[in-house]
């Protein structure tokens, strides 16, 4: 039985048997695919549990390798070491600091130095804030979108559906240096129609920056969420609407009481992704910078981050910094989730 | 009174509603598109004339002049971008889709002791911010000395979290154990049953992966920022960025910040415009399986 195939000689023999006799022992896998004969292979060979699961374990050490020593070296590794260098300082030695220089440990230092820094707190007032206004607006939009488009009323589906995609492929960089033109006057024809009515908009002045900020990012990935939604949307069965439309229910009361429920997963997913967003900000500040003289070098963490390890070479602040904007992200991500979770709870 | 999939749409819905829908479905259109038409149509357009007529219009078009000047510009810089963003991009996400789908296949056919704390730990990787290990990844690379090197970029772009979990989760459901068994009695390997059973078996899911990881190598920016200070080895989104930064003392780089910005984004678009049954695809595994 199962000869020794001519062209996989050498990996038959380590593998091949073995990995059988633990399947069929542990998954009851012969009755599906009627092959009982194989059956037979455990009592011959003798093999028990453990070596097959021991095989198992190597094949999948095999497969599992490369990418784990890539995110070993790109993922654990980056945190570790912003962990250690966050808790260093640098030392001068000799007569007016002039004797090199050294590390040595400050504890818990940058940390303080960086919840004590007014410009870093203010770049995490206003990302919180930029998440609590534009979060929820972009996400309204893209349901709105979403169960239009998944209406019946809906023409020019797929048309109006890469529309509103396309600017997902625009990248951060390069949405910012193209609103960043459609914001600045002179060259901008924004601008240039609204004085045409009367009126004196300035996007880059300090109270609004912010928030034309906030169009870019909607405008990028308002048509990526509302994709995920569709998607949603898209994998329940047609049979619950056809019930909710014999019941009598109108395309609102369908939109509304059956599609909402429906989406919830998603938008909880779509939410976490974009606090995790909000909370790294960084290329569209960092490319408006030079039209908007509102944006400071805080305005937010990251740009705060970037500053302290590339202008004022402090890279053991900017460890702490960037060890705090994980932390920031995660709790509230989680936080997020939970709130969510205990909610559904009471639901029930 | 909608039924949701009708085979006749017309007729069904009073004509107001669909006027409605379709008007608000316009509305939105426009301000998703009007940014791409103005950059088209700018794309055209001198520095003088960005400046000095209407933006929404053209003004003495000259396309293929305005694209010889680009990239003929600084010994022809734009293209080097290009092929390096190509290279970071197209090659990362080949090795991430490669390596994921190994991983992924890993967690799904081999149940091993740990396997669910391994698939964990990868999952927390996907909620990581990706800037935050930017930093910190730029201080462990500079001690290694792989600084402002293409392995610099590349290494950090071919570790797709999310692509592991989507494989994981695709090959769990698609790939039936059956058939590796069938596989491993007729002697053959587990690289091998991987290489001619897994990879193929997989394969919707991985050009999935393989989209998304494209995307996002072509649109990261804070990594190369911080890693690259050689001019030549940056790529297009990081070379635009410093054409705008000098624009001001330069004005004809207004010019070719916005023509560059018009060429990057095109082959993007037609790649979402034409894939996107599989965009769906990645996105209904994504949010609907967990």
């Amino acid at each position: 039985m199962a000869p020794p195939n001519a062209r996989g000689p050498r990996r038959t023999g380590r593998t091949g048997h073995t990995g059988h006799a633990d399947y069929t022992g542990r998954t009851g896998l012969t009755r599906r695919t009627g092959l009982t004969h194989r059956t037979g292979l455990t009592h011959r060979t003798g093999l028990t549990h453990r070596t097959g699961r021991a095989r198992h374990t190597r094949s999948a050490a095999g497969f599992l390798l490369p990418f784990g020593a890539l995110f070993l070296l790109t993922f654990v590794a980056p945190i570790a070491y912003a962990l250690y260098e966050s808790l260093l300082k640098p030392t001068r030695s000799g007569p007016l600091g002039l004797g090199g220089t050294g590390t040595a440990f400050a504890g818990l230092d940058n940390y303080a130095h960086a919840l004590d820094d007014g410009l870093f707190l203010t770049g995490f007032g206003r990302v919180l804030l930029f998440a609590v206004v534009q979060i929820p607006l972009m996400l309204l939009l893209a349901t709105a979108l979403a169960l239009l488009l998944d209406s019946a009323s809906a023409r020019w589906v797929g048309f109006f559906r890469t529309a509103y995609f396309l600017p997902y492929g625009v990248p951060g960089v390069i949405a910012s240096i193209l609103w960043g033109f459609l914001y600045v006057p002179g060259i901008s024809p924004l601008v240039e129609l609204a004085r045409g009515v009367g009126a004196d908009v300035d996007f880059l002045s300090q109270s609004t920056v912010l928030w034309s900020i906030a169009n870019i990012v909607t405008w990028q990935f308002t048509g990526y969420n509302m994709l995920v939604l569709i998607a949603q949307l898209k994998s329940v069965p047609g049979e619950l609407y056809e019930a909710a439309r014999i019941d009598g229910a109108s395309a609102w009361q369908t939109a509304r009481h059956i599609k909402l429920a429906l989406i919830r997963p998603a938008l909880v997913l779509t939410t976490v992704f974009s606090i995790i967003g909000t909370i790294q900000l960084f290329a569209e500040p960092m490319v408006l910078k030079p039209l908007a003289p509102a944006i400071d070098s805080g305005y937010t963490p990251n740009l705060h981050a970037y500053h302290q390890a590339f202008k004022s070479n402090n890279q053991h602040a900017a460890a702490a910094e960037a060890v705090l904007i994980a932390l920031v992200a995660c709790v509230l991500s989680f936080g997020f989730l939970r709130l969510v979770g205990s909610q559904r709870e009471r639901d029930r | 009174m909608t039924p949701p999939r009708p085979p006749t749409r017309a007729g069904a819905t009073p004509l107001r509603l669909r006027v409605l829908v379709l008007s608000l479905l316009t509305v939105a259109a426009l301000y998703f598109l009007l940014p791409v038409y103005w950059l088209a149509v700018s794309a055209t357009k001198s520095s003088g004339d960005l400046f000095g007529t209407f933006g929404l219009w053209f003004a003495d078009p000259r396309p293929l002049e305005r694209l010889g000047d680009l990239l003929r510009f600084d010994n022809h810089v734009f293209l080097r971008w290009s092929l390096n963003s190509l290279l970071y991009a197209g090659g990362g996400a080949l090795a991430a889709t490669l390596l994921s789908a190994a991983a992924g296949y890993a967690l799904a056919k081999f149940p091993f002791p740990g396997r669910e704390t391994v698939f964990n730990v990868v999952l927390a990787g996907v909620l990581l911010p990706h800037t935050v290990l930017a930093l910190p990844l730029y201080l462990l690379f500079s001690e290694i000395g792989l600084v402002n090197t293409y392995w610099a970029v590349l290494l950090p772009s071919v570790v797709s979290p999310f692509g592991v979990y989507l494989c994981r989760i695709y090959a769990t459901a698609a790939v039936p154990d059956s058939l590796l068994e069938a596989a491993r009695i007729d002697g053959a390997g587990e690289a091998r049953i991987f290489r001619t059973l897994g990879l193929r078996m997989m394969a919707p899911a991985l050009v999935t992966v393989f989209l998304f990881q494209f995307v996002h190598i072509w649109n990261s920016f804070f990594l190369p920022l911080v890693m690259l200070s050689d001019s030549d080895l940056y790529p297009i989104q990081l070379g635009l960025t410093t054409w705008q930064g000098y624009a001001d003392r330069q004005p004809e780089l207004y010019q070719y910040t916005v023509g560059g910005a018009f060429l990057s984004v095109l082959p993007l678009m037609l790649l979402i415009g034409a894939l996107q049954r599989y965009w769906r695809a990645g996105l209904t595994e994504g949010s609907v399986k967990n």
